[in-house]
């Protein structure tokens, strides 16, 4: 009891803090500076870009994940969502290696494209699509595991093809792991900054996003930092709210 | 020939291997104890469950043949499917479930709705299109279900244990308008069920199967009269024995002798009413071939007659009016005498 209200306690004391220590009286000012519109605006850009792009290369990952049984499947599961688990700032290394100047199919995009990929706002989607994208992956292959495959026999039985089986009963049967998942990714996404400042920088209106602006205002106007970060504790708490009642299915 | 099934696999403890035909006209019920193989003998006809060995054939097309290697995939069988628990998609409305094989075959959204709604009107729902499966009862889901499976047009229906999901008061009314559409469809109809009554009520051909097996096939009437299995037998009710015909007698394997006025020769069964077996406290005297001592070891009320088990030389169940139950005034456990006489005993070959 006293040891679950020290941990309670732990949590809500810094919320509070936020709350109670934020300049309320500059709130509306704050927000409506334009280095912070542009930060929100290209935080939203890639999130969304990100959550997009997660959706389109995720949900078919997961299909496989979930339906296709080939040797080395466990492996490429862990290796494909270890972003989930290994530090932010990693990523953004083994990024930079990859699709970096001098990475290894960023010299050859660099060199027969004139394509550079890091310390843009390309740069931050992809870092962000890295981080957020497992965590669409797997929400999306639990609901493929857990749905009734019968549904699917039944829409063959009624002459579907493939595709169409997929697209009019498994999508809409696994709809609320496909919003949870979108939701989650996005809620990371937004979030993101280890692999975002280490592959894309931190230039204001290409690379800078909400959590990197925070970051940097705590040190020139940590008023406003304050307030930016309470906008972001709102976005999350609403991102919870959400999930609490689409996808845990609780009151 | 229009039906031509013969499958063979292994699935886990089963061991299926069984040939099903059904004919022009034909509804045939699969009758069968759970775990006999009845639904993956279903799946494996409309291509859900891959067989080691065997052939699907319908009509004069090849739709899976092991040797040759022929696959016809699901989607592309004219094979409509009523499945147990019915499986209507949820999300879609009761309209667009019914809808959905035709749209799946390529016809336009405004016809193949066109088409679903008169589905709907024929099975009486014409009023649920917009409603979702959620919202109705057992009974009308069971009737989208068919009518989902109807509208393609399939050459083929097969309805897994279709009354199954319901409940006792109105599976009646359900099995009654089932009949009906069963035999206003022109195609070849193929019903699981695990119930007698059922398979008695809607088809025209049973096919009984145990342990993924043929045992025996033939019309209601023929499987009660001849049954030719202990689950067929525990099925309609009466006492089966098997031995070996000796003129005028059936031996039975560990020395019981029946006296049987139809026995010549060869290995036969002997079916037994558990109304032709009378039950008495003392030896009978008189006519009767065949008298045997026992003990009742259960006594199972059923309306207004009661059926007797007695473990004696031969197990049998005998069946006497609640007045003469009184009369004998036997419990559970009782020492009794029955017998019946050789003329109320039906043989025929195994």
């Amino acid at each position: 009891m006293a040891l679950a209200t020290v941990g309670v306690t732990f949590f809500i004391l810094p919320l509070l803090g936020l709350l109670l220590r934020a300049p309320w009286r500059d709130a509306a000012r704050t927000l409506t500076e334009p280095e912070t519109l542009q930060a929100l605006r290209l935080s939203l850009v890639a999130s969304l870009s990100a959550t997009g792009i997660a959706l389109v290369l995720g949900v078919p990952m997961a299909w496989i994940y979930a339906r296709v049984a080939f040797p080395g499947r466990a492996v490429l599961r862990a290796l494909t969502t270890l972003p989930m688990v290994l530090p932010p700032v990693v990523g953004g290394i083994a990024l930079l290696l990859a699709f970096g100047r001098r990475g290894l199919l960023g010299s050859w995009l660099d060199t027969t494209f004139g394509i550079t990929l890091p310390f843009t706002t390309a740069g931050v989607v992809m870092a962000e699509t890295f981080v957020a994208m497992p965590f669409l992956i797997l929400t999306v292959e639990a609901g493929l595991r857990s749905m009734d495959r019968r549904y699917e026999e039944a829409a063959r039985t009624l002459g579907a093809s493939r595709w169409r089986v997929f697209s009019r009963v498994t999508l809409p049967l696994i709809a609320p792991s496909l919003f949870a998942g979108a939701v989650l990714c996005w809620a990371r996404a937004l979030g993101e900054f280890g692999a975002t400042i280490t592959f894309a920088g931190n230039f204001p209106g290409i690379t800078q996003t909400m959590p990197l602006a925070v970051y940097l205002l705590l040190e020139t106007n940590p008023e406003a930092s304050f307030i930016l970060s309470l906008l972001l504790l709102l976005i999350s708490l609403l991102v919870l709210i959400g999930l609490r009642h689409r996808w845990l299915g609780t009151a | 020939m229009s039906l031509d099934a013969a499958v063979r696999l292994s699935l886990g403890v089963l061991d299926l291997d069984m040939e099903l035909t059904i004919r022009e006209g034909e509804v045939v019920a699969l009758l069968g104890p759970n775990g006999a193989g009845k639904t993956t003998l279903l799946r494996a006809i409309a291509g859900l469950a891959a067989f080691s060995a065997g052939h699907v054939r319908l009509d004069a097309h090849v739709l899976e043949d092991v040797a040759t290697g022929e696959y016809v995939p699901t989607e592309r069988r004219p094979i409509g499917v009523v499945f147990q628990d019915y499986l209507l998609f949820p999300h879609l409305s009761v309209l667009d479930n019914v809808a959905f094989g035709l749209r799946s075959r390529g016809t336009g959204k405004r016809v193949a709705g066109e088409k679903a709604a008169q589905w709907l009107d024929r099975v009486g729902l014409g009023s649920y299109a917009s409603a979702k499966p959620a919202e109705l009862s057992g009974g009308q889901r069971q009737r989208v279900a068919l009518a989902r499976a109807l509208a393609p047009d399939p050459r083929l229906l097969l309805l897994d244990e279709p009354l199954a999901a319901l409940d006792a008061a109105t599976r009646a009314e359900v099995r009654r308008d089932l009949k009906h559409h069963l035999a206003s469809f022109p195609g070849l109809r193929l019903v699981v069920t695990h119930d007698p009554l059922e398979a008695a009520a809607l088809a025209d051909r049973l096919v009984v199967m145990e342990n993924g097996r043929l045992v025996q096939t033939g019309t209601a009437a023929e499987v009660t009269e001849r049954p030719r299995s202990q689950y067929v037998a525990d099925l309609v009710g009466v006492n089966l024995l098997r031995g070996q015909a000796d003129h005028g007698f059936v031996r039975m394997p560990g020395g019981p002798v029946v006296a049987a006025a139809g026995a010549e020769s060869g290995e036969v069964f002997a079916v037994i009413h558990p109304r032709a077996i009378a039950v008495h406290r003392q030896r009978p005297e008189g006519s009767p071939r065949n008298v045997w001592s026992g003990r009742a070891t259960g006594i199972d009320l059923i309306g207004d007659r009661v059926r007797v088990r007695i473990d004696g030389e031969v197990r049998v169940v005998a069946e006497v009016t609640t007045a003469s139950l009184k009369e004998l005034d036997l419990g559970e456990g009782g020492q009794v005498w029955l017998s019946f006489k050789a003329t109320d005993v039906g043989v025929y070959p195994a």
